[in-house]
C-alpha cells in the first residue's frame, strides 16, 4: 500500500499524497485518522472521496488542501511540498491555488453575491479577469442576483455563489466538503452539474468529499476510504454502483 | 431556575469576564472612595482629638478660630482681652492646673535657596509657652531644645526634613515686613492641624512670637484642669472672670467641632469622588447590557425550548436576572476587596506625593460593605433587565427554527424618534440662562445622543470608508462588520463617548478660561510686576515707598483697599497713586478719564455706575466701613470692569484718613526697562530678599490662575480615567463577542486565503472604527457643551471667548485610536488563532 496503486491515469498530477498519516493523541488514546495513504488527483479530473463517517475522508481532503497538518508523509500540490510550509505560506497557497466549497456555504452576510465571488481575489489584491468572471457567473446562472446579499438568496443560490467564488480565481484545484449536504436534491444536482461542467468544459480539477452515492456519480473517479485507508477505487461511477460498493464495505465493516 | 442560571453563568465564564471586570472596577471605585475617606477622616479625627489633650477649657476671642491667620484688624480699638494678666488670673483659679497662652500668625520661612517653604497658606508661626514643667504640651521636641530668645527658632519635623535644616542652622524668616534670621534651636513633632494638613509650623519663644507676629495679647488661652476637676466645672469657674467679648469652650467641645469640620470636608470629598464612581458605573451598564443581549441571542433556541416546555415569560426573565445577580455578586465582592486595596494604595500614593496623611487603622464601615454589594448587584441586574425582557419575548416556536430572528427595524424607528425628541428638549434646556437648567440640558442631550447612537453609527461608519480604503478588503470587512449590530456598536461607542464628552467639555471651558485670563492680564495690566505678601496679608506701606524710590522703577502705585458703601451698595474702594495709576493699568473708560482723578474724586466701574445710576461729574457719597464716616466724592470717570480691576478707585489721600492702620493689598510696579531677571532681582534685593513677599510678572499671574485651572483639569482627567478604562473594557468585550460570533466566517476567510496578520488587522480596524466613532461623538458633543457652558461664563468674564483646543482634541482622537488598537489585542489574537478547520466544521 505504500506504493501508488491509486495513481491518476494518463494526465498530469494536480495533487499527490504520499504515505500520508495523521494521528491524534498518544498511547492508549491514540486515534489514527489517516494510515499511510497514498493517492494522486489528476489534473482536469473530478474525484469524489467516499467512505463511512470516521473513515478519514474529510481529514484526507483537509490535509491535501493545506487546511490541516499531518503527522508524516508528504503532500504535493503541483510542485509545492506542503509539509515544508509555514502557516503564512500555506495561507498564500490556499489563496492563490485552491478554491473551496463548503457544506454550510460560508458566505459573508455583509457582502453582496458579486463581492463574495470576488473575495479571494480581493484578499489577494488582484483584479478579477472580467471575461472569465462573466463566464463563471453566466454558467452558475447568477446574473440577475449579483447585488443580493446571501440572506436574500435561497440555499441553492448561495451554494452557486460559493461555486462561482471557487471558480472565479481560476485555482489549480477546487476542494468541496460535502457541497450538496445542505441542499435539496434539485439544487444539489445543479451544483454538481456546474462542477461537472467546469471539469469537462474548463479543464478544472475538482476533489469532493461526499457520502451521497448520487453526488459521487457525477465524478470521473471515486476513491473509497475506511479506517484511514484507501480501500477501493471506481472509475466512471454510477450511483447504483457506488451504493453497492458502499453496502459491501458496510457489511464487511460489520462482520469483521 | 436558579440551577439553570448558575450553570449558564459557569458555562459562559470567559464571555462574562469583561462584564465582571467592568462592574468590579466601578464597585472598587465606590468602596475604595468610602474606605479611604472613612479611614482618612477617622485617623484625622483621632489625631486632632489628641491635639486637644492638653486643653480642658479654651478661652478665645469671640468669633475667632484657633487657626485663623492672626489678622489683627481693629485689635487696637478693642478693650484688652486675653492679656498676661488674665492668663495669670485664670491659672490661679482653683481647679486649674496649668494655663498656656497661644499666638499664631503667618510666618514665611525661606529654604536653603531662599524660596518660601510650604504652601502660601499653611505656613504658620507660633509661640513656645512653657508650662510649669518647662514644657509646652503642644510640641514634642525630638531634637535640640525649645527656643529661648529672639535668636532661636524651632521647626516642625516635616519642615526640617523638607528643607534639610538641622539644629544650629541659620534660618531666614519674615512675618509681615522685614526679614529676620534665627538659629534652629530644635525640631519638634506636633499634632497641630495645619501641619497635619501639609503646612509648616515654626515656633518662637513667647515674647519673640508676640513681637514678630504683632500680637499685643494671646489668640487663645488653654487651661488644663487639675485632677478631680471636670471640664465643665472649670469652664463655669473661668466664665466668672472672662473679659468682655470672649468665650470659654471645653476641650471636648473643641474636639467635637473639629471632628464635625473634618467629617464635613471628608464627606464633600467623598461626594465628588462618588460622582465620578457613578459615571464609571453608568458606563459599565452599557457593557453589561451588551453582554446579556449577546448571551440571550445565543441562547434563543434554548430559551424558546424552555418556553415550549412550559416556562412562563416571567420565569425566563427571572432566569436572566438571576444570572445577572450572580454575576453582579461576584463582581461586587471582588470589587469590594479591590476597593480596600485601592484605598490603601491611594493613601500611600498621596503620602508619596507629599501630603502627610495621619496613620490610622483601615476603617471598613458596615455601610460600605452593604453599599458596595448593593451597587454591584443592582447595577448589573438593572442593565440585564432589558435583555431579560427581550428573552421573554422569544416565541416558543423559535425552538424549531434554525435561523435567529434578526432584530426588526421597527425598534430603531421608535428609538430614533424618542432620541430626537430628547435631544431637541435638551438643546432647548441648554440654551437657557439658568445654570442648573443648563446642566440638566447637557445631561438630557447626552441621554438623547446615547439613544441615537445606533442611527448615527451608519453615516459615521460609511464616512470612514475612504480612510479604510488603503487597507483593501480587510478595511472593507471591518467597516461592514462594525455596522452589523448597530445597537451593540452604538452602546460600545456610547460608553466611550460619555467620558470623552465630559473631558472635552471641561477642556474647552478650561482652555478658554485660561486664555481669557491671559488676555485679561495682558490687556488690563501695564505694570511689569505686582508685589504682595505671599499669603495676601496686608503689606506694610513702607514696601511701596521703598519700591517707588528705586532707580529702576518708572512708576509704582499701591492698591490700598478699603471697603464701604456707595449709596447703600457694598463696594471695594482702592486708594491708588493717581499720577502713576495710568501707567500701571489700562482702563477702558465709558466716560470721563484718569485726568480727573485728583482730590476728592473717584473712578467707578460701569456695573456699579449702572446699578446706582451714576455718571461722570456726579457727586457720590461713599461711607467707609472702618470708621463709619462718609466722604463726598466727584466721579471722574466710569470704566469697564473685569475680573482683575474692579470697584472704586480714589487717590490715596481719600482713603488714608479712613484707615486705622495703613496697609496695602499689593503694589503695582512698572520698570524703566520692562521685565527682566535683573529688574526682578533689583526688587527682590530692595525688599531685603524677603521670602514672605511675592513678586509676580504678568506671566506669573496668569500662570498662577492657569496653573490652578490646569491642576483641576488634570484631577478631573484622572477621575474620568476610570470611566474611560471601563469603556475600553467594553470595546474589548464587543470585539471578543464579534470574533466569537463570527468564528465560522473568520475560519472561511482563513481557508480561502486571508492570513493571520490580515485577520488581526481586520479585527483591529473594526476596533478603531468603533473607538473613533465614540471619540468623535464625544469630542463633538463635548465641544458643543463647552460652547454652551462658555456662554454663561462669558456673561461674567468679559474677555472670555471660546477656544477650541485643537491640539488637545487631536490628542484625544489619537488616544481613542490607540485605545482601539489596544482593545483589539486580545480579540485579534484569538481571531487569528482560529483554526480554519474548526471554524468550518463546528455548528
Amino acid at each position: 500500500m505504500t506504493t501508488t496503486p491509486f495513481a491518476a491515469r494518463a494526465t498530469a498530477v494536480a495533487a499527490r499524497a504520499t504515505d500520508l498519516s495523521k494521528v491524534y493523541g498518544q498511547g492508549e488514546t491514540q486515534v489514527v485518522a489517516l494510515d499511510h495513504v497514498s493517492v494522486d488527483f489528476g489534473q482536469g479530473e473530478f474525484t469524489a472521496i467516499m467512505g463511512p463517517s470516521g473513515s478519514g475522508k474529510s481529514t484526507l481532503m483537509h490535509c491535501v488542501a493545506g487546511l490541516d497538518s499531518f503527522s508524516s508523509g508528504s503532500v504535493r500540490l503541483g510542485e509545492t511540498e506542503l509539509s515544508m510550509l509555514k502557516d503564512k505560506q500555506l495561507t498564500k497557497l490556499r489563496r492563490d491555488k485552491i478554491g473551496f466549497i463548503f457544506q454550510a456555504f460560508n458566505l459573508l452576510p455583509t457582502l453582496t453575491a458579486l463581492e463574495n465571488i470576488t473575495l479571494p481575489m480581493d484578499i489577494a489584491g488582484r483584479k478579477p479577469d472580467k471575461q472569465w468572471l462573466e463566464q463563471v457567473i453566466d454558467m452558475v446562472g447568477l446574473s440577475g442576483r449579483l447585488g443580493h446579499r446571501p440572506t436574500e438568496l435561497s440555499g441553492g443560490q448561495q451554494q452557486r455563489v460559493a461555486v462561482a467564488r471557487a471558480l472565479a480565481s481560476q485555482p489549480e484545484i477546487i476542494f468541496g466538503d460535502e457541497p450538496t449536504g445542505n441542499l435539496d436534491s434539485r439544487s444539489g444536482a445543479e451544483v454538481l452539474g456546474f462542477l461537472r461542467n467546469s471539469v469537462r468544459d474548463l479543464g478544472q480539477t475538482v476533489v469532493m468529499v461526499t457520502h451521497d452515492p448520487v453526488a459521487a456519480s457525477y465524478a470521473d473517479r471515486v476513491i473509497f476510504l475506511a479506517d484511514g485507508r484507501i480501500v477501493d477505487e471506481m472509475l466512471k461511477p454510477t450511483a447504483d454502483g457506488v451504493l453497492d460498493r458502499m453496502k459491501h464495505f458496510d457489511a464487511k465493516g460489520r462482520t469483521s | 431556575m436558579f440551577r439553570t442560571a448558575l450553570r449558564n453563568v459557569l458555562a459562559h465564564k470567559a464571555r462574562l469576564l469583561m462584564t465582571v471586570l467592568a462592574v468590579m472596577l466601578g464597585v472598587a471605585f465606590v468602596s475604595g472612595t468610602l474606605v479611604f475617606t472613612d479611614t482618612f477622616g477617622n485617623a484625622y479625627k483621632n489625631k486632632s482629638a489628641k491635639s486637644f489633650d492638653h486643653v480642658s477649657v479654651a478661652v478665645q476671642g469671640e468669633g475667632s478660630s484657633s487657626y485663623d491667620g492672626g489678622g489683627d484688624d481693629g485689635e487696637a480699638k478693642r478693650p484688652p482681652r486675653l492679656t498676661d494678666a488674665f492668663l495669670e488670673k485664670a491659672r490661679d483659679l482653683p481647679g486649674a492646673e496649668s494655663a498656656i497662652g497661644s499666638v499664631s500668625g503667618f510666618t514665611a520661612v525661606a529654604d536653603k535657596d531662599g524660596k518660601l517653604v510650604g504652601g502660601e497658606w499653611g505656613t504658620t508661626g507660633s509661640n513656645f509657652y512653657p508650662a510649669e514643667n518647662g514644657k509646652d504640651p503642644r510640641y514634642d521636641f525630638t531634637e535640640g531644645a525649645a527656643p529661648k530668645s529672639a535668636a532661636d527658632i524651632a521647626l516642625d519635623s516635616r519642615t526640617a526634613d523638607r528643607t534639610g535644616y538641622e539644629v544650629g542652622d541659620t534660618v531666614r524668616y519674615s512675618t509681615d515686613g522685614p526679614v529676620r534670621t534665627a538659629k534652629v534651636s530644635g525640631v519638634f513633632d506636633t499634632e497641630d492641624g495645619s501641619v497635619l494638613a501639609g503646612g509648616s509650623l515654626v515656633v518662637f519663644d513667647n515674647d519673640t512670637a508676640r513681637k514678630v507676629l504683632g500680637k499685643t495679647e494671646y489668640d487663645e488661652i488653654d487651661l488644663k484642669a487639675a485632677a478631680g476637676t471636670s471640664e465643665t466645672a472649670l469652664k463655669s469657674a473661668v466664665e466668672k472672670i472672662l473679659p468682655k467679648s470672649t468665650d470659654a469652650v471645653t476641650g471636648t467641645q473643641l474636639s467635637d467641632d473639629q471632628a464635625d469640620m473634618i467629617e464635613e470636608s471628608t464627606s464633600s470629598m467623598s461626594q465628588v469622588l462618588l460622582i465620578f464612581a457613578g459615571i464609571a458605573l453608568f458606563v459599565g451598564i452599557f457593557i453589561i447590557a451588551n453582554t446579556f443581549t449577546m448571551l440571550v441571542a445565543q441562547r434563543t433556541k434554548e430559551l424558546a425550548l424552555m418556553r415550549a416546555v412550559g416556562a412562563s415569560r416571567r420565569q425566563v426573565t427571572r432566569s436572566v436576572l438571576i444570572e445577572a445577580f450572580l454575576v453582579g455578586l461576584v463582581a461586587a465582592v471582588t470589587g469590594f476587596v479591590l476597593g480596600i486595596g485601592v484605598a490603601v494604595g491611594l493613601e500611600s500614593l498621596m503620602n508619596s506625593a507629599g501630603a502627610s496623611l495621619p496613620d490610622g487603622p483601615l476603617v471598613v464601615a458596615p455601610t460600605t460593605i452593604v453599599v458596595a454589594l448593593l451597587i454591584g448587584v443592582v447595577v448589573t441586574m438593572l442593565a440585564a433587565w432589558l435583555p431579560g425582557r427581550r428573552a421573554a419575548k422569544i416565541p416558543p416556536v423559535a425552538a424549531m427554527n434554525s435561523v435567529h430572528a434578526t432584530p426588526t427595524t421597527r425598534g430603531l424607528v421608535v428609538r430614533n424618534t424618542i432620541g430626537s425628541i430628547i435631544v431637541a428638549l435638551g438643546v432647548v434646556l441648554l440654551l437657557n440662562d439658568d445654570n442648573y437648567v443648563m446642566a440638566g440640558g447637557a445631561a438630557v442631550i447626552l441621554v438623547g445622543v446615547i439613544i441615537l447612537t445606533p442611527l448615527l453609527s451608519r453615516p459615521f461608519i460609511a464616512a470612514s470608508a475612504p480612510l479604510l480604503k488603503p487597507f483593501g478588503v480587510t478595511g472593507k470587512l471591518a467597516r461592514l462588520n462594525s455596522v452589523r449590530n448597530p445597537r451593540r456598536t452604538a452602546s460600545t461607542a456610547a460608553a466611550l463617548m460619555i467620558g470623552l464628552t465630559l473631558i472635552t467639555a471641561m477642556t474647552v471651558v478650561a482652555t478658554s478660561m485660561s486664555e481669557a485670563i491671559n488676555k485679561m492680564a495682558a490687556g488690563s495690566l501695564k505694570a511689569d510686576y505686582t508685589v504682595s505678601m505671599a499669603n495676601y496679608q496686608p503689606l506694610a506701606p513702607e514696601i511701596g515707598e521703598k519700591l517707588d524710590k528705586l532707580p529702576e522703577v518708572a512708576a509704582s502705585s499701591p492698591l490700598r483697599t478699603a471697603y464701604g458703601e456707595v449709596d447703600g451698595s457694598y463696594s471695594q474702594i482702592s486708594g491708588v497713586d493717581a499720577e502713576a495709576f495710568g501707567e500701571l493699568v489700562s482702563l477702558d473708560f465709558t466716560s470721563g478719564s484718569l485726568a480727573g482723578l485728583q482730590g476728592d474724586s473717584v473712578l467707578v466701574d460701569r456695573h456699579t455706575a449702572d446699578e446706582q445710576h451714576l455718571k461722570t461729574g456726579d457727586t457720590v457719597a461713599v461711607r467707609f466701613e472702618e470708621d463709619d464716616k462718609t466722604a463726598k466724592l466727584r466721579i471722574a470717570g466710569v470704566y469697564e470692569q473685569n475680573e482683575m480691576i474692579t470697584g472704586l478707585f480714589t487717590p490715596l489721600s481719600v482713603v488714608d484718613p479712613h484707615l486705622s492702620k495703613i496697609t496695602d493689598e499689593q503694589v503695582l510696579v512698572k520698570m524703566e526697562d520692562g521685565t527682566s531677571a535683573k529688574a526682578e532681582d533689583a526688587i527682590v534685593k530692595a525688599l531685603g530678599d524677603n521670602p514672605a513677599i511675592k513678586i509676580q510678572d504678568k506671566d506669573a499671574i496668569s500662570n498662577e490662575i492657569g496653573g490652578a485651572i490646569n491642576m483641576m483639569l488634570n484631577m478631573l482627567y484622572g477621575l474620568l480615567a476610570m470611566a474611560i478604562l471601563i469603556a475600553v473594557l467594553g470595546v474589548v468585550n464587543t470585539l471578543a463577542m464579534s470574533v466569537f460570533e463570527r468564528k465560522h466566517e473568520i475560519g472561511m476567510l482563513r481557508a480561502i486565503g486571508l492570513d493571520r496578520a490580515k485577520v488581526k488587522q481586520m479585527v483591529r480596524l473594526e476596533s478603531i472604527v468603533i473607538s473613533l466613532f465614540g471619540a468623535v461623538l464625544g469630542v463633538g458633543l463635548g465641544v458643543f457643551m463647552g460652547w454652551a457652558v462658555g456662554n454663561s461664563v462669558a456673561d461674567s468674564v468679559a474677555t472670555y471667548t471660546m477656544e477650541v483646543p485643537v491640539g488637545r482634541i487631536a490628542l484625544f482622537l489619537a488616544i481613542a485610536a490607540l485605545v482601539g488598537v489596544l482593545a483589539a489585542v486580545w480579540p485579534a489574537r484569538s481571531a487569528a488563532r482560529l483554526n480554519p478547520l474548526m471554524a468550518i466544521k463546528a455548528e
